[in-house]
């Protein structure tokens, strides 16, 4: 995937440039927010990573300027200000995800997993599938191997948001900001617990593990090889 | 309708302000004041014209006398006949011992007459006038002479009864029309203060609420008001520079720590990523960045409180439903209250909106239920629960855990502070301080009780952030 990154602290940058780099993205990078929306208007992108706070023009006037001109690719903004307001004023710009610095990089990673994702043009799915394991988004009821799984309808949800990205890693944060809709920092390990009675519901009894802990950065979802 | 019950409403506030009062103490002893001496200059002038008469008459009457020592009855006759003819306002009657009239202008002794004095009388008497015979009051003195005459002096002093009585008929109507004007000064007066006052009232919530550029409107009129007007002003742009610097100190803070703490984490991952799997230093590495990470979250604690006491997030302010909050947190801490085999038990409620950060509020939320597992022993019981008081809206979360006992309640919520029995569980020590400052800013109060046994914490939100049937 190519991905932009515009960033004007060089270190970090260097960081993210190879990180993305060896987790096989092409990746090019600018320094100040002039060069940033050159770049972002004239190359094709999968996904742009754009700091909150650039110089010659502000990482929000970036993407503000990239919607005026019809440009639709998703933008993870990285910002070092304080937070409350600051998420909303990133998201009414026109970015597609925030994160506050430091971020774990993982988390970075399984973010602009899910932002490309999300472009890929899917169609209007009824179901979802991992394996055997199918949801059906209409009767909003769940079967693994034929058999029926109760679900609370949280559990629900947050089974969906995993097998929507499927295959892809899903943070401890993006759980809570996507199924609970909440962004602060839970200071014990409630989702934890969440996953696993969900892991309980879908995987126990059954020979295969679907539901996996990626080490270090959330969960995943995913169908045995 | 509706327009009736503003004005109602409008009549109401006018009759409570201070200038309304005010008015109507002043109306009160203006009137009584002005009554009095009205009343008191009045009747020192009745007196004075009826010592006048008495006067007038004493001198008369001694004059007569001297004319009767000196020349008898027939001479009295005729001084008196003399006056009579002069048609003064003399009102003479003399009568002999057997009560015949001998002279003067009165055809019969007075048949009632008051006594007002030693001699002195008053009477009605009848007289034609213009072809009419009217009833007059007069004043005079009567007496008997040496001999058994019996004279009677007097003046007419009907025009002084009639203006006495007008003055008796009308002192109440001017009483009650200073009454009547003094009331309405007083609602003009009050309505202007009322009027100026709004403004200023205004103003001020709508700083309250966040805008903290908004300022006194002035008038061109510079007076008093204006003079406050142009001293809160003053006050609130020093204010706002305040607010702003603060604004300006906590981003930059940010900006400089994250920055920095930023490139430590990156530099980290970046060895974790290239050591080998089996490296013996990757256990270390490890726990470098566990321990940034808790740094990063003292880090990002402190600044959320630093925002929500420093009045930056008023702005975000949004009508949010109390108790979906509680449902969605305690939905969210169910199973980690099960695992550890405590009931997290939430009584149900309505709709209860209140104007804040969902965000916040949330998270002070969830800190308490936090505590609250973490404090309360297996087999324990946590209640969560939103409701309408007199006051307002109470949150309330309760356990039946230790508690905090009472002379340590006051300093738990200060920054960093960690009662020694949980030095050792994990955590920030900046839970409960973030709870304070989420509730200081929505103007709640935040109260630790005893449930004995256990915690009870109660945030409170004042009656002015609760929006009534808002529903969004």
């Amino acid at each position: 995937m190519r991905i932009l990154v515009v960033e004007d602290d060089l270190e970090a940058q260097r960081y993210l440039v190879n990180g993305l780099k060896e987790a096989g993205h092409v990746v090019d990078d600018a320094a100040d927010g002039d060069t940033g929306l050159t770049l972002a208007l004239s190359r094709p992108y999968d996904c742009a990573i754009i700091d909150r706070m650039l110089p010659k023009l502000d990482g929000l006037n970036v993407v503000a300027e990239m919607r005026e001109h019809g440009n639709t690719m998703p933008v993870l903004f990285l910002s070092a200000l304080s937070e409350v307001d600051d998420r909303v004023k990133g998201l009414k710009a026109g970015g597609d995800d925030y994160l506050t610095k430091p971020y774990a990089f993982v988390e970075l990673l399984a973010r602009i997993d899910a932002l490309m994702r999300r472009r890929a043009p899917a169609a209007v799915k009824t179901k979802l599938a991992v394996g055997e394991l199918e949801l059906d988004l209409l009767t909003r009821t769940a079967t693994r191997e034929g058999q029926a799984i109760d679900l609370q309808p949280r559990e629900f949800r947050l089974l969906e948001y995993l097998m929507r990205h499927a295959g892809q890693v899903v943070t401890r944060t993006m759980l809570l900001e996507s199924v609970w809709e909440y962004h602060f920092d839970p200071q014990t390990n409630v989702i934890d617990v969440h996953i696993s009675r969900l892991r309980a519901k879908i995987d126990k009894g059954f020979s295969t593990p679907l539901l996996h802990t990626v080490r270090g950065a959330g969960y995943m979802i995913r169908a045995a090889k | 309708m509706r327009r009736n019950n503003e004005k109602f409403h409008w009549a109401q506030r006018v009759l409570h302000t201070q200038a309304f009062r005010i008015t109507l103490i002043f109306v009160f002893f203006y009137v009584v004041t002005a009554t009095a001496l009205v009343a008191f200059t009045w009747w020192n002038s009745q007196r004075s014209l009826d010592n006048q008469t008495d006067q007038t008459i004493e001198a008369e009457v001694a004059g007569l006398r001297e004319q009767y020592q000196r020349l008898g009855v027939l001479g009295l006759s005729d001084v008196i006949n003399g006056r009579v003819a002069q048609h003064g306002s003399g009102l003479y009657l003399l009568l002999s011992p057997s009560h015949s009239v001998l002279a003067g202008n009165l055809v019969e002794f007075p048949t009632s007459a008051t006594m007002i004095d030693n001699y002195v009388i008053e009477f009605d008497y009848k007289r034609s006038m213009q072809g009419e015979e009217v009833t007059r009051t007069a004043r005079g003195q009567a007496f008997t002479l040496q001999g058994g005459f019996f004279l009677l002096v007097a003046r007419d002093i009907t025009d002084q009864k009639m203006s006495r009585k007008k003055f008796q008929t009308t002192l109440p109507w001017s009483v009650g029309l200073m009454l009547l004007l003094g009331i309405a000064g007083g609602v003009l007066m009050s309505r202007n203060l009322l009027r100026r006052l709004d403004v200023i009232t205004r103003t001020s919530s709508e700083i309250v609420a966040g805008d903290f550029s908004r300022r006194v409107p002035m008038t061109t009129g510079h007076d008093e008001f204006d003079t406050l007007a142009e001293n809160l002003n003053v006050m609130l742009e020093r204010n706002e520079r305040l607010m702003k610097g603060m604004r300006e100190v906590v981003d930059s803070v940010a900006h400089d720590l994250r920055t920095p703490l930023n490139r430590l984490r990156n530099r980290l991952e970046d060895m974790q990523r290239k050591l080998n799997p089996e490296d013996p230093h990757l256990d270390d590495i490890d726990s470098a960045v566990a321990e940034t990470d808790r740094l990063i979250g003292t880090f990002n604690a402190l600044l959320l409180i630093a925002e929500a006491d420093s009045g930056m997030t008023r702005g975000s302010m949004t009508p949010i439903d109390l108790s979906a909050i509680v449902a969605d947190i305690a939905d969210l801490y169910a199973p980690l209250a099960e695992e550890k085999e405590i009931g997290l038990e939430v009584a149900p409620s309505g709709v209860l909106t209140i104007e804040g950060n969902r965000s916040l509020v949330s998270q002070a939320l969830a800190n308490l239920i936090d505590n609250a597992i973490k404090y309360t022993p297996a087999g324990g019981h946590i209640w969560v629960s939103a409701g309408e008081t007199p006051a307002g809206i109470d949150l309330i979360v309760a356990d039946d855990g230790p508690g905090i006992p009472v002379e340590d309640r006051a300093r738990v919520l200060e920054r960093f502070v960690r009662l020694e029995k949980s030095r050792n569980s994990p955590g920030t020590g900046l839970g409960l301080s973030l709870v304070a400052a989420v509730a200081r800013m929505h103007e709640a109060k935040l109260s630790l009780g005893d449930n004995a046994p256990g915690l009870k914490t109660t945030i409170s939100f004042p009656r002015t952030f609760v929006k009534k049937g808002a529903r969004e």
